[in-house]
């Protein structure tokens, strides 16, 4: 008898797939507790608060010219450094995976220090250089240009900070192209420019767009380097973060989480489109 | 195409990739550089193609001098081992792009592009694959679009590095064969690197064979076979047993068996060794000369039978090799002694050992390499 109890067909029970990696459960469920406790939530509750304005008081607080033009600066310049760090961040980035030369490890640490450093200490150095008595500043004062105390320096600020985004992300992709490809389009006749437009640019693209997303959100959310070098007029140098803590100490809360969330929207609009586009010049 | 090289020499620091590299490539001609890894012959390829830049010597182009040349006005085909197609174009930009690169009064309009494309896909045997992307493609397809890459642009030679080094053997018999149907057909000059000696002697018209930066021996595939100029090229065109000999006049004395010094070598008198691939051993007749050795281990690896045998008078192991249908296989089993005896056989004077003085007569390996032929007992 104790056969035909062994042989029993238990029908398997079907509703649990099997994995071969185990411990989704539990590694899902932290991801989304230490998501929620660390970014959700926060991120809930500028909403949560803005919505106490209503609809038509959000709109009134964000429309002034005052807030709009910080938003326009803000988005504006992070937009601009984020493109010129992409252009010669991978520059840098190619100098450093292709050449040798002297001091390169020296100048390789260095490209990180904008991350370490605090970044009010960058912006009152900028500061100092781009003024217009400054090491820079006299020379560039003479030929109409003025960079401290203008929306230039908020761009050069940014640049500083966001440079390491871009070459970080590049460096190591540039480093696993394949020479081979390369030898391969010169052997079919191309040019180096040809080269490096139609071979090398397409295979590191969804990299250096990584490095510009990166740049980009790190100028808008930028706040420490700029102030000291923007000058922070209203209307013209006044960065949207720097309104915030203006309207934090008027005690006006709302109005600064207005200002809060109408950054949160456009910041995830554009990475959103960021990313993909992303997914389709990796896909292609 | 002719090509002709002449005492190239290349170092990458204190490595002498090539030493000195005298070759003449005939046009239409199929050739192989074969040896092992580290032997200049992946060097002396990228150095046609003007990948690599030699220290010194010339290459020459049916008489011209492409030293001047940069690479990308050589117009020399190039396949690489890792096929180093543009992941990010389809087969067809692929294929396209030597001709899309070029300047805009020698390039064609796109429906000539299109045509010639096209046409090479067809030549390729990957019709209607044109608009996939290499990553769509198995190994053998696009090594085989890297070919059509290569053809598109009408090469005057086409270089091909280890072309399938990276497939697996089914598909890398497959593709040797067509490749060398395709080479009847378009009749390029065609010079193909490999360490695979089976791939060299299939495929090749002639065969390079490289060794530490020198060429060993160029020849058609038979004669780098049967007459290997020196021992380096015996061993490594095959497997090899090495016995130890004693010269006499025109004898040699072999574990005690006479045989006669191949025709070619008149006299030599010293040590020697004698070279016998292991399936030139046979089992001969006890009545027959020969000598002793007991079976270890039988192995069969398709349709040959390999013995592990222990040559008493030798006390050393030798290979012996017999097609797997032979009645010497069935009739002999691990633990019998069997009188074996040498069907053919090249010799080489014994390297002295460092520091000693060789008493040979003839005074270094090469030379009786050189005029040594083929012996033969039996």
């Amino acid at each position: 008898m104790t056969s035909l109890t062994l042989s029993d067909p238990r029908p398997s029970p079907p509703l649990k797939t099997r994995r071969v990696m185990p411990g989704f459960g539990l590694t899902m469920g932290i991801t989304l507790v230490y998501l929620s406790l660390i970014v959700l939530i926060p991120l809930a509750g500028v909403f949560f608060k803005a919505s106490g304005l209503g609809w038509d008081g959000f709109w009134h607080a964000i429309s002034t010219p005052r807030v709009f033009n910080a938003l326009k600066l803000s988005f504006g310049a992070a937009f601009f450094a984020a493109v010129f760090n992409a252009v010669f961040g991978l520059l840098v980035a190619w100098v450093f995976v292709r050449y040798e030369f002297f001091g390169k490890r020296v100048l390789d640490a260095a490209i990180d220090l904008p991350f370490a450093l605090p970044t009010a200490v960058a912006g009152i150095a900028l500061t100092a250089l781009y003024s217009g008595n400054g090491w820079i500043g006299q020379f560039l004062e003479p030929l109409g240009i003025k960079v401290a105390f203008t929306p230039i320096g908020v761009v050069v600020a940014l640049m500083f900070i966001g440079l390491p985004f871009v070459v970080r992300t590049v460096q190591p992709v540039l480093e696993e192209a394949e020479k081979e490809l390369e030898e391969a389009a010169a052997v079919l006749g191309a040019t180096r420019f040809q080269t490096a437009v139609r071979v090398i640019l397409p295979t590191i693209a969804p990299s250096l767009l990584t490095g510009f997303a990166l740049a980009f959100a790190r100028g808008v959310g930028e706040y420490g380097s700029v102030i000291f070098i923007a000058g922070n007029l209203p209307m013209v140098s006044e960065i949207a973060p720097l309104l915030i803590i203006i309207k934090l100490e008027e005690f006006d809360y709302r109005g600064a989480t207005a200002v809060a969330a109408a950054m949160l929207i456009i910041s995830f609009v554009m990475l959103l489109a960021i990313n993909l586009l992303q997914g389709w010049s990796r896909k292609k | 195409m002719q090509i002709q090289i002449r005492g190239i020499q290349k170092t990458f620091g204190s490595f002498q990739a090539l030493g000195g590299v005298d070759l003449d490539i005939e046009s239409g001609e199929l050739i192989a550089l074969l040896g092992p890894s580290g032997s200049g012959k992946t060097t002396l390829l990228r150095t046609i193609a003007g990948l690599e830049f030699a220290d010194s010597g010339r290459i020459l182009f049916g008489g011209e001098d492409a030293a001047p040349l940069p690479v990308r006005e050589r117009r020399v085909g190039f396949v690489f081992q890792h096929y180093a197609l543009f992941k990010h174009m389809t087969v067809f930009e692929n294929v396209a792009f030597g001709l899309r690169v070029r300047e805009r009064k020698d390039r064609p309009d796109n429906d000539k592009i299109k045509a010639k494309v096209l046409e090479l896909l067809d030549l390729v045997q990957l019709s209607g694959l044109d608009k996939r992307y290499p990553s769509q493609l198995s190994g053998g397809q696009k090594q085989r679009v890297a070919l059509a890459r290569a053809l598109a642009i009408e090469p005057r030679v086409l270089l091909l590095d280890e072309p399938f080094g990276a497939l697996d053997a089914k598909v890398r018999k497959d593709l040797r064969r067509w490749l060398r149907s395709l080479h009847d057909k378009t009749g390029y000059t065609t010079i193909f690197v490999t360490h695979d000696q089976e791939e060299a002697l299939e495929l090749a018209d002639r065969v390079v064979v490289m060794n530490k930066g020198r060429i060993e021996q160029v020849g058609s595939t038979d004669e780098v076979y049967e007459h290997p100029a020196t021992p380096f090229v015996f061993d490594f065109l095959g497997g090899v047993n090495v016995l130890p000999g004693t010269a006499r006049g025109q004898n040699i004395d072999v574990l005690g068996v006479d045989v006669p010094l191949p025709c070619g070598i008149h006299e030599h008198t010293g040590p020697v060794d004698v070279y016998v691939r292991p399936g030139d051993l046979r089992v001969g007749d006890p009545a027959q000369p020969g000598f002793e050795a007991e079976i270890i281990s039988v192995q069969r690896t398709g349709p040959i039978v390999r013995w592990d045998v222990h040559a008493k008078a030798l006390d050393q192991r030798l290979e012996v090799e017999i097609p797997h249908l032979h009645h010497d296989v069935s009739r002999h089993a691990p633990g019998q002694i069997v009188r074996l005896r040498l069907n053919q056989y090249s010799v080489f004077a014994r390297i002295p050992p460092p520091g000693a003085k060789s008493g040979s007569t003839l005074p270094d390996t090469k030379l009786i390499g050189r005029e040594r032929e083929r012996g033969r007992l039996g």
